[in-house]
Order: structure tokens, then sequence, then C-alpha cells
């Protein structure tokens, strides 16, 4: 129970991260680096510092707790000590990632159980990847299965076999991201390649009954019929697979992109019409795949 | 709806609230002719069968429910015997913004030579004034705590089922059966009994009067109708009200305007606070609705068009304006009538059937400012039925609210009440709790917690105005630590309480003596069989509450002090003081720490949560338990109405960052922002409070519409409603935010940090988002787009 995470965010009441109302533990820290990631803070594995400019008032405190002189520009880099998110008294600069140990996530989680049991609801793991941490992974998932918690994984499938299978056995749902299909496209977007992927989606619908496969769709990315067909065809092979969830791009990431500080991305693909959403939802339908869009 | 009752809904909503002088004339001309002849109860009942007698009546085009208490719709009257306007209240009435009343020359000339002259003086206002002592005034001033029954009489009274199963001319034979039983010899109160028997008898004679009159009216119109079937109807109105409420209903129809005809009767005989309500309706209805739809006399459409006439009544009746500060405290036209859908039989078992959907689908239908409405769920509510009740809740019209029936049944039975009549209760006004048609439970006011803060950081003097209110408890400086600091508070909370329930027993023995309610005894149980008035302990069960208000804000307070000034040393209590004196001028660092750094109530946050318990153990245990002047005790319960914006005018900047003069937080809901980790911590939050100790609590959650989406965001509000009531949560009402609203947080965002919004899944704050992410998520909003 002494182990330790990087955690960037709990959050209460997600009712989109599996069955009933839940929370999600998200992980920080991911192998992938995906164009259109929601969640830019979750990529690095290592505590980051945001800066929200609307809620910032200017009253110099960071600046004059900063040890390096990064914030002033006159100095070293900045560490991510946190000397700063303390001094602030808005919150505008504040640090995304801290440790918690397993004790500390299962005793948040724990908070909502009420809501839980109400809802047939409980725990989502999810990111960044929580496979990039797998002891601390492993040992929470094993203290909330104790505590009697309904446990979901949510993850991009790149990572060792072995991990993902032993996650897998304490998890009672696996949120399986599919990206898209052709290997090049794969690594091109998200700066993998997708073999290790697919096998480790095979080998895990052969231990797990209960999968969840999560496909983003982006503009330009995967918005084509044959990428879905192809999908599609692939988890109609896998007796596994309960469900297909079409999430449609959104732009928060970029949001959050520049409160980390990071130069705005070129990457911005225009929002996909609700029949276009029908039309990729289709060649799930044809192989009689319960599918949904959002959620 | 109907065209018929579009057109009336539509008429009751196009009415301009007016006031009407015609009661204030009719009660004056009978006093002037009748004072010192009868004792109080047979005066009060004379009177009141005299304005039965006398008031114009009136029945409009198209109507099949029938009464008004004024000459006509939204024509108000007022109750000079216990306030009486001066003619510069009338002046503010007919000219203010907001909540107008219009009040016409002969209004104006009848009070300045008729109403004023005899009842200056005379009015239970002007008397109860006159004999509250000093430092009760001097507290009711600073905003410490507020007075019902300054200016409206004991009430807040809901009925049971005892009118659709008898008529007052039984309730007369009972009434004669306990003068018959009296016994002179020994009873020394039995002359009391007597009189207020006698005055019983009189008030029933005085409604079968009323609806006589009605049924006269509607006959000779139908003399004149030339449509044949409107003739038809108004034959069966005659028809209606020359049988009830005289007898029992035998109909659907009856049983309605039988109802009707008793609560304009209650709230004819007196104004009390929060009119009068139907209490279980759709339990009352159902055996005549099944038994009209068996044979055939009565179709589901007609069942809907009578509720919704019925509807429209409530609607018809603004509340009588208040003045004042009670004017300041609760400023709306509503009455908070409110019927309880769902819920518990006596035995036990679920309440909800189809009259409870059908009544569902009227308040969707009419969505009226009056009745309220509010559902009741218990352990054995179906969740088919409380989802039905979300989807009308999700149309933002911020009702039905909803109540925990276990706990409303849990509350009553620690208060001593037997099981039947625990479950045959629920909830009135907005979220208090009674055990309808038999207990008097008086609300008495609301009382200011931060404030009470306030004088403990100020040597209980009031920094306002200067003015020592309150016992010496130690200048900033002298609190080495913060219990020093929290047994300060508790002892400027034990001084005020004192006051307060001083001050309610002499405005309770002063009701008592002067202003009985007859009528509302006949309806109460147990007052016939006592020979005892419903303000003198003749209800089964008597309990008087005080409205606490600010728990959040105080939390908030509390918690900043802690952290701030013994914790993490920030500034010492002087400075801290200094800077809330200052209104936070020139320490804007400092507020936004005491905003955004320290713990709040709302986030599931035990070291707030911790405290918000000790201050509400605290103030039970200074008040619960109590005897009041009739027999009962006095409880707790935390609510505010609107009282929150008039207590945060009185208060000065607060240790939460508060700035001075904005609002406080309201009922049980957190300080508004400073709940930033969901509903579901909120919830939990709130469920640290032991609910079952009040006599209510009230919990506002704002949603956007985008949350609420879809069957999922149905199924997802449910569970959350579930789980607030597996701990014991008493009320929780949802309010959609529109995308007015939203525009109001992009242009305030210090006063909506709350404001959680949801995207394709993900959800933020909304303040925190780019104005782009906004604007997209107004336009969503306003196109009422799923999320």
């Amino acid at each position: 129970m002494n182990a330790r995470g990087l955690i960037f965010d709990v959050q209460r009441f997600s009712v989109h991260d599996g069955p009933g109302l839940r929370t999600t533990v998200f992980f920080k820290g991911c192998p992938l680096r995906c164009a259109w990631c929601h969640n830019p803070e979750s990529q690095v594995a290592t505590p980051e510092v945001m800066w929200s400019e609307g809620r910032c008032i200017r009253c110099g405190a960071c600046r004059e707790a900063c040890p390096t002189g990064a914030i002033a520009g006159e100095g070293i880099p900045c560490a991510a000590c946190g000397s700063c998110a303390e001094a602030c008294p808005t919150g505008a600069r504040e640090m995304v990632g801290r440790e918690m140990t397993v004790a500390e996530v299962v005793g948040e989680v724990q908070r909502d159980r009420v809501f839980y049991e109400e809802s047939r609801g409980g725990v989502t793991f999810s990111g960044g990847e929580p496979l990039a941490q797998p002891d601390f992974l492993l040992a929470c998932l094993d203290a909330c299965r104790r505590e009697g918690l309904h446990t979901a994984l949510d993850t991009c499938g790149y990572a060792p076999a072995e991990v993902l299978l032993s996650a897998a056995r304490l998890s009672d749902l696996i949120l399986f991201d599919v990206k898209v299909m052709d290997s090049a496209l794969h690594e091109r977007f998200t700066g993998g390649p997708n073999e290790m992927i697919m096998e480790n989606l095979r080998a895990l619908s052969e231990v797990h009954p209960n999968l969840w496969l999560r496909i983003p769709v982006v503009a330009g990315v995967n918005d084509d019929v044959a990428n879905m067909a192809a999908v599609a065809a692939l988890a109609a092979a896998l007796p596994a697979v309960r469900r297909v969830n079409l999430l449609p791009y959104h732009d928060l990431g970029s949001e959050k992109a520049l409160r980390l500080g990071r130069p705005r991305s070129a990457f911005a693909p225009h929002a996909l019409s609700g029949d276009t959403l029908a039309r990729l939802a289709d060649p799930f339908e044809r192989a009689g795949l319960a599918v949904q869009i959002g959620g | 709806m109907n065209e018929r009752t579009a057109r009336l809904r539509q008429e009751s909503l196009d009415a301009q609230p007016a006031l009407s002088e015609e009661r204030a004339l009719l009660v004056t001309k009978f006093y002037k002719a009748h004072e010192g002849k009868h004792s109080v109860p047979v005066m009060r009942a004379s009177c009141f069968r005299y304005l039965c007698e006398h008031k114009p009546i009136w029945l409009g085009e198209g109507e099949l429910i029938v009464g008004e208490r004024g000459p006509a719709p939204k024509r108000v009257p007022t109750y000079p015997e216990l306030t009486c306007h001066t003619l510069e209240d009338l002046r503010i009435l007919n000219s203010r913004e907001k909540t107008r009343y219009l009040v016409d020359p002969a209004c104006m000339d009848a009070y300045e030579k008729v109403v004023i002259p005899y009842w200056k003086g005379r009015s239970m206002r002007d008397r109860l004034f006159a004999e509250l002592p000093g430092a009760w005034h001097e507290a009711y001033g600073a905003g410490i705590f507020t007075e019902f029954m300054e200016q409206r009489a004991p009430g807040h009274t809901v009925l049971d089922g005892k009118i659709y199963s008898r008529g007052l001319l039984d309730f007369k034979a009972d009434i004669a059966a306990s003068l018959a039983a009296l016994d002179f010899v020994r009873d020394p109160e039995a002359y009391d009994r007597r009189e207020e028997l006698r005055a019983m008898h009189i008030a029933c004679d005085a409604v079968i009067l009323f609806a006589k009159r009605h049924a006269d009216l509607a006959e000779s119109m139908a003399g004149r109708e030339g449509v044949a079937k409107r003739r038809g109807e108004l034959l069966k109105i005659a028809e209606v009200c020359r049988h009830v409420p005289a007898h029992a209903p035998r109909d659907f129809h009856e049983a309605l305007q039988s109802y009707w005809f008793c609560h304009l009767a209650v709230i004819t005989e007196l104004n009390g606070w929060d009119a009068f309500s139907p209490g279980h309706l759709d339990h009352h209805l159902l055996p005549f609705y099944r038994r009209g739809l068996e044979g055939g006399s009565l179709t589901e459409e007609g069942a809907r068009e009578l509720l919704e006439a019925f509807f429209v009544k409530f609607n018809n009746h603004t509340a009588p304006p208040k003045v004042g500060v009670t004017a300041a405290e609760s400023g709306t036209y509503t009455d908070f009538a409110n019927i309880n859908l769902g819920g518990l039989l006596r035995d036990g078992s679920d309440g909800s059937n189809e009259v409870s959907r059908l009544l569902l689908e009227v308040v969707d239908e009419m969505h009226l400012l009056q009745p309220s409405s509010n559902v009741q769920i218990s352990r054995k509510t179906p969740d088919a039925f409380l989802k039905h009740a979300l989807r009308v809740v999700r149309k933002g019209y911020g009702f039905p609210s909803i109540f925990n029936a276990d706990a409303v049944v849990e509350e009553q039975l620690r208060q001593g009440k037997s099981i039947e009549d625990a479950r045959e209760g629920g909830c009135s006004g907005c979220v208090e709790v009674g055990a309808f048609g038999k207990e008097a439970y008086i609300l008495t006011g609301y009382f200011n917690l931060p404030k009470i803060l306030e004088l403990a950081l100020h040597d209980g003097a009031d920094p306002l105005t200067g003015r020592q209110l309150g016992p010496h408890t130690g200048k900033p400086d002298a609190f080495a630590s913060f219990e020093a600091l929290f047994a300060a508070f508790s002892a400027q909370l034990a001084h005020f309480v004192e006051i307060k329930i001083a001050g309610n027993m002499l405005v309770e023995r002063m009701y008592a003596a002067l202003m009985p309610a007859p009528f509302l005894s006949v309806l109460t149980d147990d007052c016939i069989g006592k020979g005892r008035d419903y303000n003198v302990g003749g209800a089964r069960y008597n309990n008087t509450f005080i409205q606490f208000v600010g728990i959040g804000t105080i939390t908030d307070c509390l918690s900043a002090l802690k952290r701030s000034v013994w914790e993490d040393g920030l500034l010492p209590l002087p400075e801290f003081v200094a800077a809330l004196d200052g209104n936070f001028e020139g320490s804007e660092p400092l507020r936004q720490r005491l905003v955004n750094k320290t713990p709040k109530y709302g986030n599931d946050d035990d070291f707030a949560d911790g405290l918000m318990v000790r201050v509400f153990e605290e103030i039970f245990s200074r008040v619960d338990g109590r005897p009041n002047g009739k027999g009962g005790h006095f409880r707790v319960e935390m609510l505010p109405t609107t009282c929150h914006v008039y207590f945060g005018s009185k208060t000065g900047a607060t240790p939460d960052g508060r700035r001075a003069g904005l609002p406080l937080s309201e009922g049980i809901s957190p300080v508004q922002g400073a709940d930033r980790r969901g509903p579901t911590a909120v919830l939990r939050s709130a469920g640290k409070m032991d609910h079952v100790k009040t006599g209510g609590t009230l919990l506002n959650m704002k949603f956007t519409p985008q949350v609420l989406a879809g069957e999922e965001g149905i199924e997802a509000l449910s569970r959350l409603v579930r789980g607030y009531f597996k701990m014991d949560g008493h009320h929780v009402q949802f309010n959609v935010v529109s995308a007015a609203a939203l525009r109001e947080a992009q242009a305030h965002p210090e006063r909506h940090r709350d404001l959680i919004v949801r995207v394709a899944g993900y959800s933020d704050y909304f303040c925190d988002l780019s104005a782009a992410l906004q604007e997209e998520i107004i336009t969503r909003t306003e196109q009422g787009a799923p999320g």
C-alpha cells in the first residue's frame, strides 16, 4: 500500500469511463503522443506546471517564489519544483502530477462508494497510460478489488503483453483504444506503430471476457469507412468485445496545451457531423456489434 | 392542455397582482361594530363568517374549479389585524421594480381614512413590537434573525385526507359531541373550550355558506347562459358547491372543489406563513379517479382538465405582500403551496400511483409559479417514477424538488410521532417536514450564522454600526487558539438563541391569546377533541422551528481562520480582522488565497466538513428539544428561502474571502463557486450533516443541459439521488443552467466558479475554459444539443 505513482487527476462523477457512476484515476505519463490528445498534461511522466492566464491577477507572488528565476526568464529553466503553485493565491499556477500512495488512491476512490453501489459503477484507471506504471497499477487494482469495487482499465494497449495481461486479471472491464488500423498512419499520428497493440488486443480477448473498444474519431486520420470496416472486422472476430464507442474529437486539449506553455498545435481537424458519425458507425452495426457515439 | 385550459392559464399569467381593500374594509367594519362583545375565538369566527357572507364572489369565464380569495384573480386581500400596511408601504408596493403590487387610489383612500385609523396600534405587528424587549429589537435590526409572525400568522400547514371522506357537517357533529362532553364542574378550562368549539362551529357554517353562494351564482349564470355545454358545466358547478364541503365529496370534481374551498377558507381566515397545502393529493384523489374511470363518469382527459383548472387557482393566489425586513428576506409572489407526490402510505407501502404520474404531467404542462410540487422518494418508490420526475426536472423549471421519504419519516419519529402519522406526513413550503393534518409546525424566522461569527470576531460588537449587541467574548488578540475563538462563537450563538427563543415564546402566547384560527383548527387533529385552537396547542403535534442560514459560509470562514491563522501562520488574527473591516481593500492576494487555497465545504474535504458538522451540532444542542409555548418543542431547520441575500446585505466581509454585503450561502449548499470536485463530492459533504436531527434541509445543485442529456443523463441523476438519500440526505433540487446563465457566468466568473460543463464525455469548469470554447458551449446549450 506504500507504492507510489504519479497521478494527475482523480475525477469523480465520471459517467463515460465504464458502467454507472465512476471515479477515474488519471496516471501521468504515456508512451504515445497522439496528435489529438485531449489530455496533453497526461503525456510527460514528471510533474509539470500549468498556468491559466484568465485566473492570474499579476500579483507577482510566483516570480518571487521561484528559486531558479525561471519565471522571470533570467535563470535556469523551470524544474517544476512547485514553489510558484504553492505561492499563487488564485490557483492560476498549479502543479499537474502528484505522487500518491496506493492507500491514498484507494482512500480517495472509496469516497464515492455509495454512488458506485447505487449505480453499479466503480473505479476506472486511465491516463496517460496506466500500464506505464505497472507495479503501482497492479497494487491499486488489487487493493480496489479487495474493497469489492468494480475495476476498469482504460489503456492504449501499447505495453508489454505480460504487463497488460496481469493488469487484466485484476480488472472487471478493459476499455481498449483502437486508433488507426494502418500501422504507418498510426505511427505518424501517435508516434508508435500498432502491431504490438493489435497483438495485445488479440491476446487479451482470449483471457478476458469483457472488452469495450474505444475509437477516437478524428477527421483526416481515421474518419474513413474503410478504416472503420477493418476495425469492425477485427472486433467481430473477438467475442470478448461487448461494445464499441466512437469518440468524436474535441478541442479541449488545445486549451490545456496552452496552459502548459506549449505552442499551439498545427493539428486542427474539423468537427465531424452527426451524419458522418452515423456513417462511420454503420460497419459496426452491420457486424452485429453494440456501437455508441460518444461515451 | 386544451384550448380552455390554455386560455385560463394565460389569463392567470397575464394578470398583474394588485391589492384589494375589500377584506380590510369588511374586517374593520366588523371589528368596529363588535369589538368587546364576544370571546376572542367567537369574535374571530364571527368575523370570518362575516367575510364569507359579504365578500363578492368571482366565477370566471370557462372556470371549472371556482372560488377566489379576493374579488378577482390575483387581487390580493390584506390582513390589517395582523399587519396594517402604512401609506408609505402601499406606495412602495405600487412603484417598486420587482414583485410589484398595484395599489389603486380607492385602496389608498380606504387605508388612509378607514383601515389605518382603526388598526394602528391594534394590529398584531404593532402589539408584538411593543412587547418585544430592546435586545430583541437590536438583534432583529442588525440582521441576526427575522420573525415570521410579526406580519403573518402561524401557518405552514398541510391537510391530510380527512375532507375526502367526511364533510363539514360531520365535523360539526364532532364539535357538538365535544361541546356536550364539557365538564364545567371539574374542568377549569371548560369555558375556554366551549368558546373555541363554538367558534369552530361558526367557522364550519361560514364555509358552507361561502360554497352555497358560489352555487347560487353558478345557477343564476346558467339561467343566462346561451351555450348549452357551458350551461351544463355551470349547473354541475352549482351541484358540486351545494354538496361540498358540507358533505364528503362523491367524485373527482367534488374532491378538488372541496379542497379548494377549505384552502380558500384557511387563507381567508388568517394569513398563515406559507399559505396552505393539499399534501398527498395523489393519494387522496386516487379512489375518486379509479371509481370515476371504472364507472364511466370520468376520463383521463377530464381528470387532467380538472387538475389543470385546480392548478390555475393556486397560481391566481399571489402571496399577500410583506413589508420591511420580511419583504427583503422573502421577496416573491409565491405563497409556497406545495403538492407532495409519491411517498408512503400509512401502512408503509409505496404511495406512487397513476394519479401521481398524471399530476407530474400536469406539473410539466402547466409549469406555473404556483403550486410548487415535489416528489417523495422512498426505498420503495419505483425507479420509473423517480425518472419520470427527473425528466420534468430536466426541463429547467426548478421543480419538482426531490425528497427522501424515508428520512422524512425518521425525522418525525425522532420527534416522537407515531409511525403512521409520520408516513402520512411530508414536506411543505420549501422543505419543511410535518405530520399532515395533525401538526402545528410553526416556522419562526431565519437566523444568520455568519453574523454570529462576525460578532465573535469583534468582541460582541456589530462592525457595521459599532453597537455592542452581544456579550464581551474577547478581542481578536485574545484568542490564543482556534478553540478559544470557537468558544467565543459558541457563547455569542447561545446568547442570541436565547433572545430568539424568548421572543418566540412571547409571540406564540400572544397569538394564542389574540389570534386563534378556528377553521384551521377544525381541519387539524385533535383540536376538536381537545377543544383547543391550533394556535393554543390543539394539534396532536406542536413543533416550532428556527431556520438557520449560511452553514456553507460559516464553515468556510472557520476553515479559513483555523488554517490561515493557527495552522499555517499566514497572518495573526488582528490583522485578519483588520482586512475584513477594510473589506479586503488592498488585500486582494490574501482574499484570493482565502477563496482558492483553503479547504471548503462541498468538496468532500474532511477538514472543512468536520467544521460544518461541529457548527451544526452546536446549533442543534442549543435549540432542539427546548419546550415551546404549546406543549411542543423547538427544532432546527437549514433553509434560507431568499434570506441569504438579505442577511448577506447585513454582514460585512467574511473570512472565506466574501466581500461585504454579498449573499451568504443558501440552504446547506456550498458557498457559490466553492465546490470544485463535482456533484458527488457536494452530496458527500452535505451527507455528513445528520439530517435526521432536522425538520428539513435544502440543497440546490446546478447542471448544464448537456450533463442531463438523454436517458444516460436521467440514469446518472437518479443514481445521484439514490446515493444521497442512502446517506439520509433530506432534499435536493436540481436547477438546469440556461444559456443566459452561462452568459452571466462568462461576464462574472468569480460568482460561478462551480459551474461544470460537459462536452463529449469530458467535463471542466466553465469559467476555466477559453472564450472560444465558452461560446461553443453556449451555442450548444441554446440549441439544446446533447453533449
